[in-house]
């Protein structure tokens, strides 16, 4: 069986973007990029599969700019095997995203599918459930613990209520959410290593896709700050301010 | 045209977050709601009632049961012809069922919705809340997930709507709900709660985090806390708040030895006063903090309690 990981590169979560002088789009230009962190959660559990002998390929693809190879070369590290990189526009909505992926499922045939949850730039949480409903495939996501065995995945998931157990059969679809699992850190000779598997480039063209926006982004804006309050010097005068100021609690 | 909501509710009853989301749609159009599940009789009847609602249709099937989204989604398809926009929360629910919606139809869908300028015009916010877009869908049918603490809940008494049934052809046996552990709790429900006591990695053990839970119930508040107290084992899952987990904007919050990341301000920066008990005078909670209090927690939260206690 094989696995495939989308991957997408976002601007670092610990760094703070700010929208363009025009408010037209984000200005992402010199900042430090990543994996977005859901998708090395992704990766980590290919790997891990791989690993227990359950999938013999682990496939990784990243659509986008032609620097996503960095990314790709990272989750290389980590372990997968193969990497795919699709030229295309860096902006590329969700719908647009599955579609391409889509294509590389009709092409190589995985068992199973992980993604990210949730991509910490365009905070979209789209992208997996999309492309289950277009190869018609049952959807995992927000997953907390899968379990592959005898053609099926148990996959339990993070629910506002809760956890909740679902069995798919597959091929399936995965979202990952935080608690999956703890991403490795890839070891200096995995490094070394990674730069020699094979990492193809396609063209979004090649696969086919439509990919005109939808969506068009009118204005990007920091939104209204919260200003500081005050520092108050005691329990008793929090308790005073609370009853008394702010008058949120009798 | 009108405007379909799903509806989301469980065998407890009907989610909160339906009512702010039909809200968001009025705005729209004249609202419809679909109300998909088995033995769910009783949770169209109360939407019926819901002045803002023109007509429920109500699909009750042991195959809607769960919410498995492979089989909600082709039912909504099948339902969706006629209406200008399909709504659901940005909750769990709706952020699994949506895009799957979305993308049967060939739509781009737009997640968390936080304002609505015209009917094809929305704001929301992107980076983790770090930004606000504001973007406009060129789609015919407009897919969207509100954002549920950004619209009031609509009022629940009053209405009349009619409730057509429906039946369905679709069918799936690809995924199948095997069990569910829901968190019982008297406390309120973290989404509604009017006070949230919430705490962070500071905490140390599941153990100490009983002093947030004895404030809590102190003043009849939901519990709430960081990723990194859920990561470490702190506190359930259910519990967190920030980018990744859930959004609240209760009246008062209060940040226990959490130190104010983006992500996690992302879920909690909307609340009306914002309290934080922190031994850092230098951490970040205290630039969005109404009242901070540079103490430790140990101290801190116990003296609180009981201070409230009477
Ligand atoms: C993709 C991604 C998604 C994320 N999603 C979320 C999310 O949804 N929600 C979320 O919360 N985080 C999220 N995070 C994590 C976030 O970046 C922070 O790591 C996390 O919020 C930190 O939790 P904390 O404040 O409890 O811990 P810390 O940052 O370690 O802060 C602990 C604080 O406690 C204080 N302290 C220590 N001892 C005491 C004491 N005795 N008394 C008083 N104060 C004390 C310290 O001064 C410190 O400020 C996400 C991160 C990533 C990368
Ligand atoms: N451009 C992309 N290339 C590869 N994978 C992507 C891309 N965009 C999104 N994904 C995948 O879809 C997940 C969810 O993204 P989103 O729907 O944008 O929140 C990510 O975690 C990735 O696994």
């Amino acid at each position: 069986m094989k696995i495939l990981v989308p991957i997408k590169r976002v601007v670092d979560a610990n760094v703070k973007v700010r929208p363009n002088d025009s408010q037209t789009h984000v200005d992402t230009a010199n900042l430090k990029m990543a994996v977005n962190p859901f998708c090395e959660i992704a990766i980590e559990e290919a790997v891990r599969i791989a690993e227990r002998g359950v999938a013999t390929e682990v496939i990784v693809v990243c659509i986008g700019d032609t620097k996503g190879q960095e990314q790709l070369r990272s989750a290389l590290a980590i372990g997968a095997d193969r990497a795919i990189l699709v030229e295309a526009p860096t902006d590329l909505e969700p719908l647009a995203v599955a579609k391409a992926l889509k294509a590389l499922i009709d092409k190589e045939q995985p068992g199973l599918v992980i993604l990210g949850k949730q991509s910490i730039d365009g905070d979209n949480n789209q992208t997996g459930q999309m492309l289950a409903a277009l190869c018609g495939m049952p959807q995992g996501t927000f997953a907390s613990e899968l379990v592959i065995s005898d053609g099926k995945a148990t996959v339990t998931r993070e629910i506002d209520g809760g956890l909740e157990t679902l069995k798919l059969g597959l091929p399936a679809i995965i979202t990952t959410d935080l608690r999956l699992n703890e991403p490795r850190y890839a070891s200096l000779p995995n490094i070394m290593k990674a730069k020699k598997k094979p990492l193809e480039i396609l063209a979004l063209a090649d696969l086919g896709v439509d990919a005109t926006p939808r969506v068009n982004t009118l204005k990007v804006e920091l939104p209204a700050e919260r200003s500081a309050g005050i520092k108050v010097a005691s329990v008793a005068e929090l308790v005073d301010k609370l009853k008394n100021q702010a008058k949120v609690i009798a | 045209m009108s405007v379909l909501v799903i509806a989301e509710f469980d065998s407890q009853g009907l989610k909160p977050a339906t009512l702010n989301t039909i809200t968001a749609a009025q705005q729209l159009g004249s609202v419809e709601v679909l109300v998909a599940g088995h033995q769910c009789q009783a949770i169209a009847q109360a939407l019926s009632s819901c002045p803002a609602v023109a007509k429920v249709w109500l699909a009750d099937d042991v195959q809607f049961a769960h919410s498995l989204a492979e089989r909600l989604a082709l039912l909504i398809v099948e339902r969706a012809a006629g209406f200008s926009h399909i709504l659901a929360p940005a909750t769990s629910f709706g952020k699994n069922l949506l895009p799957r919606v979305a993308a049967l139809l060939d739509v781009q869908q737009i997640s968390d919705v936080i304002a609505i300028i015209n009917a094809d015009t929305f704001k929301r916010p992107i980076y983790a809340g770090s930004l606000i877009a504001t973007v406009q869908s060129r789609d015919a049918i407009k897919v969207l997930t509100i954002r549920t603490t950004a619209f009031d809940v609509t009022a629940s008494q009053g209405g009349s709507a009619a409730i057509e049934t429906i039946g369905s052809t679709s069918a799936n046996a690809q995924s199948e709900f095997i069990s569910a552990s829901l968190a019982v709790s008297a406390r309120p429900e973290l989404t509604a709660a009017k006070i949230i006591v919430s705490g962070g990695r500071a905490l140390g053990s599941a153990e100490n985090f009983d002093l947030i839970y004895k404030l809590a119930d102190t003043l009849g508040a939901a519990v709430g806390a960081s990723r990194a107290a859920v990561d470490a084992g702190y506190a359930p899952n259910d519990f967190q708040v920030g980018q990744t987990g859930k959004i609240v904007a209760p009246e008062l919050y209060i940040a226990v030895g959490i130190s104010g990341a983006i992500q996690h301000m992302a879920g909690m920066k909307d609340a009306k006063v914002i309290v934080a008990i922190n031994k850092d005078p230098d951490a970040p909670i205290f630039q969005v903090a109404d009242y901070g209090l540079v103490a430790d927690l140990f101290e801190a939260v116990p003296a609180l309690t009981q201070a409230l206690a009477h």
